[in-house]
């Protein structure tokens, strides 16, 4: 009967779904600001990837508001699982293989070089903070599934965390202080197409990219050690 | 037939976001219903990015300064999707955790054996 | 080209009903973790490499971890 009644209101809603899809193009360039961004993106910030010239330039706030819901569910997610006992490194130790162990030992250190080669070259090839801090955070899940009894360092990983997030807002508050905007692009432009261009852009993106590695890193941690 | 080669992109994007809606309603395991949701956010999101492209048009990225800025694909769309996963990705986070709870809490996973309970 | 990206979708599609039929919670996962790759691919032939590299990172990998973590600490059979 609850199978019937729903499965006629979804075929109702495709319906008129179905119908107004023919309204909408595809492939016709339906707004105006993308062909600002495009054409004015580089002299104005200097970043080459207009991707990254949107989210931390133009759109600097709103990625901002974004970390802070990624922050507030760690912080959830910790304060739920925090009543549980955390379980003795010793109790459980299922044996691994030699050859896991001796794979996740030697890709440990080449997905983290991979993970920061992404987040520091953000304004140049495509990548950034966020995909860059999960591929961190993916390293880190591998070291808890083949090396046996090695844990996170819980006090290290507070102290990057916190000190990410401080820079992000110190940078806006920075902008403030001159004068200007918050977040105001004001370190030197530099010339587009090399390391060091684009302002205050690479440095913002390394702060989240430490970020979102140690939060992603310490859900999982909290995922997996909490347990009765 | 032109009609669907043409409008595979939105068909695709709307065909999970249906599935993902008959999961949430119907299904009676919370875990279930919890990948339903993450089906509803990939369907939207590939939406949002479908609605951005122009054809024949390429990625919005300048390499050594001589590419020129002919046809390039809008780059709004694609900012607004990035923000649009992370979010996901941290709602499911916590969707889990309170799971896990209400686990431990009823003994089962069962929704309409919860609803019955007082208590 | 566009014969691909039909199987593609085609696939992704047959993927999610895969996802709603299952009872065992772990091939149900699996599922989802289909759907979010070839997700990633199409991200591709819309010309968007970051939204790509994103989804692969985060949907493929993160979710299915903490999916399964999550179903190891509860029942893994529906009902």
């Amino acid at each position: 009967m609850r199978k019937l009644i729903g499965i006629i209101l979804l075929l109702i809603i495709a319906g008129g779904i179905t119908l107004s899809l023919k309204e909408i193009p595809f492939g016709i360039p339906k707004t105006k600001i993308g062909e600002h961004f495009i054409k004015k993106g580089i002299e104005e910030t200097g970043a080459t990837n207009i991707v990254t010239s949107v989210v931390v330039g133009y759109r600097g706030f709103d990625t901002l508001g974004e970390i802070t819901v990624l922050f507030t569910a760690a912080i959830g997610l910790g304060a739920l699982l925090s009543i549980y006992r955390k379980r003795k490194a010793d109790r459980k130790a299922e044996p691994v293989s030699l050859i896991v162990y001796t794979g996740c030992r030697f890709l440990f250190p080449i997905l983290l070089l991979v993970g920061t080669y992404i987040f520091i070259h953000g304004h140049l090839t495509p990548g950034g903070g966020f995909q860059g801090g999960a591929i961190i955070a993916s390293a880190f899940l591998l070291m808890y599934l083949g090396c046996e009894g090695k844990r996170i360092n819980d006090k290290v990983s507070t102290v990057i965390e916190v000190l990410g997030g401080l820079t992000f807002v110190a940078l806006g508050i920075a902008g403030l202080i001159l004068g200007k905007d918050f977040l105001f692009n004001f370190l030197p432009k530099g010339e587009p197409a090399t390391l060091l261009s684009a302002g205050i852009i690479p440095v913002i993106y390394i702060a989240i990219g430490l970020k979102v590695g140690s939060e992603l890193a310490g859900i999982i941690d909290n995922l997996i050690e909490k347990s009765q | 037939m032109n009609f669907l080669s043409e409008y595979i992109y939105y068909i695709g994007a709307f065909s999970l976001i249906f599935i993902g809606l008959y999961i949430v309603l119907i299904k009676k395991n919370l875990i279930k219903v919890i990948i339903g949701l993450s089906i509803i956010d990939t369907g939207i999101n590939l939406f949002l990015v479908s609605l951005g492209y122009i054809t024949g048009g390429t990625a919005p990225i300048f390499s050594k300064s001589g590419l020129k800025s002919d046809n390039m694909v809008d780059p709004v769309p694609q900012a607004l999707v990035l923000t649009a996963i992370v979010i996901g990705v941290a709602v499911l986070a916590l969707a889990l955790a309170l799971a896990i709870k209400l686990y431990k809490h009823y003994g089962t996973l069962n929704l309409r054996k919860i609803k019955e309970q007082k208590w | 080209m566009e014969i691909i990206v039909t199987i593609l979708v085609l696939l992704m599609i047959a993927s999610a009903i895969t996802a709603l039929i299952f009872k065992d919670l772990m091939n149900a996962i699996i599922a989802s973790c289909i759907v979010s790759l070839i997700a990633a691919i199409l991200f591709y032939f819309l010309q968007a490499p970051d939204v790509a590299m994103a989804e692969a990172a985060i949907g493929a990998a993160l979710v299915t971890a903490i999916f399964v973590i999550a179903v190891k600490r509860t029942k893994r059979f529906e009902e």
